[in-house]
């Protein structure tokens, strides 16, 4: 095995803290405390995760610097923005007849020889996956990286009904071992600097305690999977696309794992959510160009595999999982948040992600697309994640599939105001705020008055617990003019 | 769940797009482009020998590797795998392939089930050897999905470099699940 520095993968092209910088490392932070259905406070986590300088700096740079590939491999497509648009009209089109298109898609897989499963919540996907695993009698389940399988609890079912389950991706694999969620949809890991994985590798896979090496714990977790895939009779993978006129299943991966996970057991059980479809193979070129440009920055994934049928001699299956999904495809602000592809962009631009981590949201999905998409599953409990946002658009500017995210994210904070969701705290500044900005002069009076206000107040006003706002952020420096005063001052110039 | 969908679909106001090609490139700068492509993601490419013998340095690098499992015939390897038990693959060093096709603008190399004998094999061995035609790369995605291999067949992959991860602080390594190297020779056998 080698370290190369190129550009591809998750990979990076220059170091981001020099190796083995500081001997003494700081402890990992962990993630939000769940108290059942009561309000995650992603704030309270943020705050942990701000006072871990090393993690912190970390995974802020890291983040960024998959943003600004992003943003090179993007320009260099001319037709980029028309991408975007396609991509954006073509799931509109594929949600806004996903009954018949579905029925397409279990048309042409079951003819290639697919049993092709309908579920329509969690249990009923676990049920499926615990029923296929008896009938071989399974006691094992190797598996790629999805996120629908994480949204089901998949893992927590599967281990009490007896079955081991072998998550195969390593950044996945390190999360599973150290008993976390994954805190990013793409690189679940990226909250844990190197010490952190060989401690969690030398206490559940028997790694030197002393060796930090990624390479050598990479080659460590992959010598440690091999025979648990060899031996497995079922194999698990999620799917990025469906599509209906072939019947094929679309799994995008880097380390090539999910193909070892189809194509090694002789049974092979896809879970796929059912906005994934889309109506021709062609609309593929569309979306494999967009999707690890605007995850990772790089033209396409080491593997792009296509599963039209079982392997010789195997057997596959496709559940098609609703879990909420056909509910909020009837609500009227928020469909379009099921054209995601899970490319992890918003997530990557985001000031707040970058500086909370992903954990700090307590929810399967954390980031921007997180804050849309999480509520709807329980707005009690997520009912404080669409306050963890600086509205300033970034995420919506990034989207590979053109949601509007951001203004979903305004959108969900009326809804939970609507419904008492939020601290009164929070509830009175933001009443202040909506008051202002609804009335132009009033803010405009406002803004200069900050300006002249804001150098000389106490941090004790700003920063204090009655400020939602002041916590964890620093007040940006107020401009000495503001952007009206200045344009009135210029218009006045001949 | 079907009703539940009927129920809830908003209406249907978007039209399904025109599908475009973006094609830009001269035929003739289709092979540098590949290559280019190849190399950012990490895979190798060897040049073919001259004639009469163009595939002597894929010759070469067979005599020089371990258990060897070929689906081209002009490069036998040494151990027979037809309708193998996936997992008796497990100790293949090299497997020797022929691309259906490969994209320009990715540096990918297409393998059909057809391709790989044992779809198995192009993930347990640690090594791929992989000869692409290069009258048969295409310039881009768009064009790669509008081949027929897509709709025959059970299985196809777009194998882009060998595995790699960088799941640990970012660090890129190759090797991570599958082969831990790609090399490409652009040649007919």
């Amino acid at each position: 095995m080698k370290r190369v520095r190129v550009d591809h993968a998750e990979g990076r092209s220059h170091p981001i803290a020099p190796d083995g910088a500081d001997p003494a490392r700081e402890p990992q932070p962990r993630g939000a405390v769940i108290r059942g259905r009561r309000p995650v406070d992603h704030a309270e986590a943020a705050e942990r995760f701000l006072a871990a300088p090393d993690h912190l700096s970390f995974h802020d740079k890291r983040l960024w610097d998959l943003r600004e590939k992003r943003d090179r491999e993007s320009h260099g497509i001319p037709e980029w923005e028309q991408l975007r648009q396609l991509a954006s009209d073509i799931k509109e089109y594929a949600l806004t007849r996903l009954d018949d298109l579905l029925e397409e898609f279990e048309r042409n897989a079951t003819a290639n020889g697919v049993v092709v499963h309908w579920a329509r919540d969690a249990a009923e996907h676990n049920r499926i996956v615990t029923d296929i695993l008896r009938t071989h009698g399974a006691t094992e389940l190797v598996k790629s990286k999805s996120m629908l399988t994480e949204e089901c609890g998949l893992r927590d079912h599967l281990q009490e009904a007896g079955v081991s389950v072998i998550e195969t991706d390593l950044g996945e694999r390190i999360q599973q071992l150290d008993n976390e969620d994954p805190s990013h949809v793409v690189v679940p890991a990226v909250h844990k600097l190197r010490s952190d994985v060989a401690a969690v590798f030398a206490r559940t896979i028997g790694t030197d305690p002393g060796r930090d090496d990624p390479a050598y714990l990479a080659e460590s977790q992959r010598m440690s999977n091999r025979p648990l895939i060899l031996d497995a009779r079922v194999g698990m993978t999620g799917a990025n696309f469906l599509v209906a006129d072939s019947g094929a299943v679309v799994v995008c991966t880097n380390e090539g794992n999910a193909d070892l996970c189809a194509s090694v057991p002789a049974v092979h059980i896809v879970s796929a959510g059912i906005e994934k479809i889309v109506p021709r193979t062609g609309d593929l070129g569309v979306f494999i160009r967009l999707l690890s440009r605007s995850a990772l920055g790089s033209p396409i994934t080491q593997y792009t595999s296509h599963f039209r049928g079982p392997r010789a001699g195997g057997e596959m299956h496709v559940i098609l999982v609703d879990n909420g999904r056909s509910e909020r495809l009837g609500a009227e602000e928020f469909w379009t948040s099921l054209k995601c592809i899970r490319c992890g962009a918003c997530m990557n631009t985001c000031p707040v992600y970058r500086r909370s981590g992903g954990l700090s949201y307590g929810a399967t999905y954390a980031g921007p697309i997180g804050l849309i998409i999480d509520p709807s599953f329980n707005r009690r409990k997520y009912s404080l994640l669409p306050y963890a946002s600086t509205l300033n658009g970034s995420c919506t500017a990034v989207c590979p599939v053109k949601i509007n995210i951001h203004e979903q994210i305004l959108s969900w904070r009326r809804v939970m105001a609507e419904h008492h969701e939020p601290s009164m705290t929070k509830q009175i500044s933001m009443k202040g705020a909506s008051a202002l900005l609804s009335r132009p002069s009033a803010y405009r009076a406002a803004v200069d008055g900050a300006n002249a206000v804001l150098p000389h107040m106490p941090r004790f006003a700003l920063y204090n617990p009655a400020n939602a706002w002041g916590k964890g952020r620093e007040i940006p420096q107020a401009p000495g003019q503001s952007f009206h005063a200045w344009f009135k001052a210029r218009r006045r110039k001949p | 769940m079907l009703a539940a969908i009927r129920r809830n679909r908003p209406a249907a106001t978007t039209v399904l797009p025109e599908l475009q090609s973006f094609a830009t490139l001269p035929p003739d700068g289709l092979q540098a482009e590949f290559r280019r492509r190849l190399a950012q993601m990490g895979g190798k490419l060897i040049e073919p020998g001259p004639e009469p013998d163009r595939l002597a340095p894929a010759r070469r690098m067979i005599a020089e590797a371990g258990i060897t499992c070929s689906m081209v015939p002009q490069l036998p390897g040494n151990r027979a795998f037809d309708r193998a038990e996936p997992a008796s693959l497990h100790d293949v060093d090299l497997a020797v392939l022929q691309a259906s096709f490969a994209v320009a603008e990715t540096g990918s190399v297409a393998l059909r089930a057809a391709d790989l004998g044992v779809n198995a094999l192009g993930y347990l061995a640690q090594r791929l050897l992989v000869l692409v035609d290069p009258a048969t790369i295409v310039e881009n995605l768009h064009l790669a999905y509008s081949r027929p291999e897509f709709h025959d067949g059970h299985y196809l992959v777009l194998q882009t470099g060998p595995s790699a991860t960088a799941d640990i602080e970012g660090v890129l390594i190759h090797g991570a699940q599958g082969v831990r190297a790609l090399t490409v020779l652009l040649a007919i056998p």
